[in-house]
């Protein structure tokens, strides 16, 4: 969007509206009103997700798909449903290419370890870019133990961009798989993927992109994508924790063994042998999070209830306004200043270690991550111990980013 | 240089951290602690002697001299080098019977400071405690 038609878009937001669907935050921590800019870590629930996920347990809970009852019934079709928003949500062609897991890490294990242990063998390189999450880069290295593939990172120049040269030149053959972020964690910069998947596919290799960092932010389309896998976590997408989402192609996802063994994953099971339900049931092994399931549908309702792009323009006035604070504050220095970022201002205050920061920003009610956001190779790149992050949603106001402000530099006269 | 658990004991912080009515003058006081701490040599700054934490690190050194246990501690954060005179205090110079017999979770209660010592901190600062109480039992 142009800065004009950001102004726009934001000029019809009503913050406040959307603040009173968020009952967490308005409480008093360490005797201050609560600023919560911690949302890339997590982000917090509106009551729409909170009723239903108490609604279910009060009238609905029961097992899904075996029961011979009406509770049962009632739950799948919920649950059901709930695939299916998320299906529609990425535009996904069919809900059964929708598998539920722990959350984006699980997601990430699932395709490194069945997708992998099919399709890789030794001499096949897997790439990840050096700003990856721990998530995104541990399950590649222990898939590549296994099979004798290697996992090699790809550039991140000083500001937090993938260097797209260097990635052009590393593409051969023998790259069979490129996992990126849709988003940096630990910078907020959006990576190019659209160009990132034409360039993988056109050696022959499958990307699997983490949206975990991207989901709260804007509408992803998987199929104008054209990615092979999306993956991310419903709690950073005002739904709840402990749930997450594998989106693959169905050919891929129909070709992969099996990753879990247990019920609801098998069609039939006899000590002679075992053969295996269809998607997405094929990777959904026990009992699965029901409720969750349910608490995600309705966060995907609400966000269809409100303005999505003036919320978006909200969040980058709010980034815009921070920046330029940050820029005009003594002493510091942002991490991470890609053209394009979600709204993450990852900082360090010269002389002042960011655990520091973070201790003296909480005791005035300010809630950010400090540390090296499970990002470590791109922190020792960078030569620093972490950074302390402020992640802003759309609930956010700017009269926060003044107390975040005021905060700082009250920590300053600390530390500095 | 200051000893702790010699010159600053248990009770001048417990005192110290007392008489403070805000929350600005506790942690300046904290940090001011930190200062006071003996400078550990780089040299000892390795791998060897780190106590990792996810959020900042802590290095440790001990000695067993006549029957007591002494200390060298030293973090990257300031804040969290003040918490280890205010642990030190406790530990440094003391008989491995004397530490064991501590309650560090209830004087870091007494001195609404029990947040630091949790496990979600990642500051290095619990995982030092357990160090120092397992040199303790080593030496028992």
């Amino acid at each position: 969007m142009t800065s004009l038609a950001v102004d726009v878009a934001e000029s019809r937001f009503d913050v406040e509206k959307i603040r009173a669907d968020f009952p967490i935050l308005h409480q008093q921590v360490n005797g201050q009103p609560l600023v919560y800019l911690d949302n890339a870590a997590t982000t917090q629930k509106p009551n729409a997700v909170i009723d239903a996920i108490s609604d279910y347990y009060r009238k609905d809970n029961s097992n899904v798909h075996r029961g011979a009852h009406a509770l049962a019934d009632r739950a799948t079709v919920k649950f059901e449903a709930a695939r299916e928003k998320v299906a529609q949500f990425l535009n996904a062609p069919a809900a059964k290419q929708i598998i539920w897991t722990r959350g984006t890490t699980e997601s990430i294990n699932l395709v490194a370890a069945s997708w992998g242990k099919a399709n890789l063998q030794r001499g096949d390189r897997i790439l990840v870019s050096a700003m990856e999450h721990h998530s995104n880069i541990v399950p590649w290295q222990l898939i590549a133990q296994a099979t004798g593939a290697k996992v090699e990172s790809i550039p991140v120049d000083a500001n937090g961009n993938i260097n797209m040269l260097a990635f052009d030149t590393m593409l051969d053959a023998h790259v069979k798989m490129v996992a990126v972020g849709h988003v940096s964690n630990a910078m907020g910069t959006i990576n190019p993927i659209g160009k990132i998947i034409s360039l993988a596919h056109a050696v022959g290799a499958r990307v699997l992109i983490d949206g975990a960092q991207a989901v709260s932010h804007w509408a992803v389309d998987v199929q104008q994508l054209n990615c092979d896998f999306y993956v991310f976590s419903a709690h950073k997408l005002f739904g709840p924790t402990g749930l997450g989402v594998l989106y693959g192609k169905e050919d891929l996802l129909n070709a992969m063994p099996p990753y879990q063994g247990g019920g609801e994953m098998i069609e039939t099971v006899s000590f002679s042998g075992t053969t295996f339900n269809q998607l997405p049931y094929k990777f959904e092994a026990g009992t699965p999070d029901i409720a969750g399931a349910i608490g995600l549908g309705a966060a995907i309702d609400y966000l269809h209830s409100i303005d999505r792009t003036a919320a978006a323009a909200h969040e980058q006035a709010l980034l815009n306004y921070a920046e330029e604070k940050a820029r005009a504050t003594a002493g510091l220095k942002l991490i991470g200043t890609a053209a394009h970022k979600t709204s993450v201002m990852s900082f360090l205050l010269e002389g002042a270690h960011p655990a520091d920061v973070g201790v003296l920003l909480d005791k005035q009610g300010i809630a950010v991550r400090t540390g090296n956001h499970c990002a470590q190779p791109i922190m020792d790149q960078y030569g620093i111990p972490g950074t302390v992050r402020a992640s802003f949603s759309f609930y956010n106001t700017f009269a926060e980013v003044d107390r975040l402000f005021t905060a700082i530099e009250k920590a300053k006269t600390f530390l500095v | 240089m200051t000893q702790f658990g010699i010159d600053v004991t248990v009770d001048d912080i417990i005192d110290s951290l007392g008489f403070f009515d805000n929350w600005e003058e506790r942690y300046k006081y904290i940090i001011d602690l930190g200062k006071e701490l003996p400078v550990m040599d780089a040299s000892l700054r390795t791998d060897e002697y780190l106590v990792r934490g996810c959020q900042s690190q802590v290095w440790l050194v001990d000695e067993w001299r006549a029957g007591k246990l002494f200390f060298q501690a030293d973090s990257d954060a300031f804040i969290v080098k003040g918490l280890l005179g205010v642990v030190l205090a406790a530990f440094n110079g003391k008989t491995p019977g004397e530490i064991l017999a501590f309650d560090i979770d209830a004087y870091f209660t007494q001195l609404d400071l029990l947040q630091h010592l949790s496990s979600t901190r990642g500051n290095g600062l619990k995982a030092m405690v357990k160090r120092i109480q397992e040199r303790a039992t080593q030496t028992n």
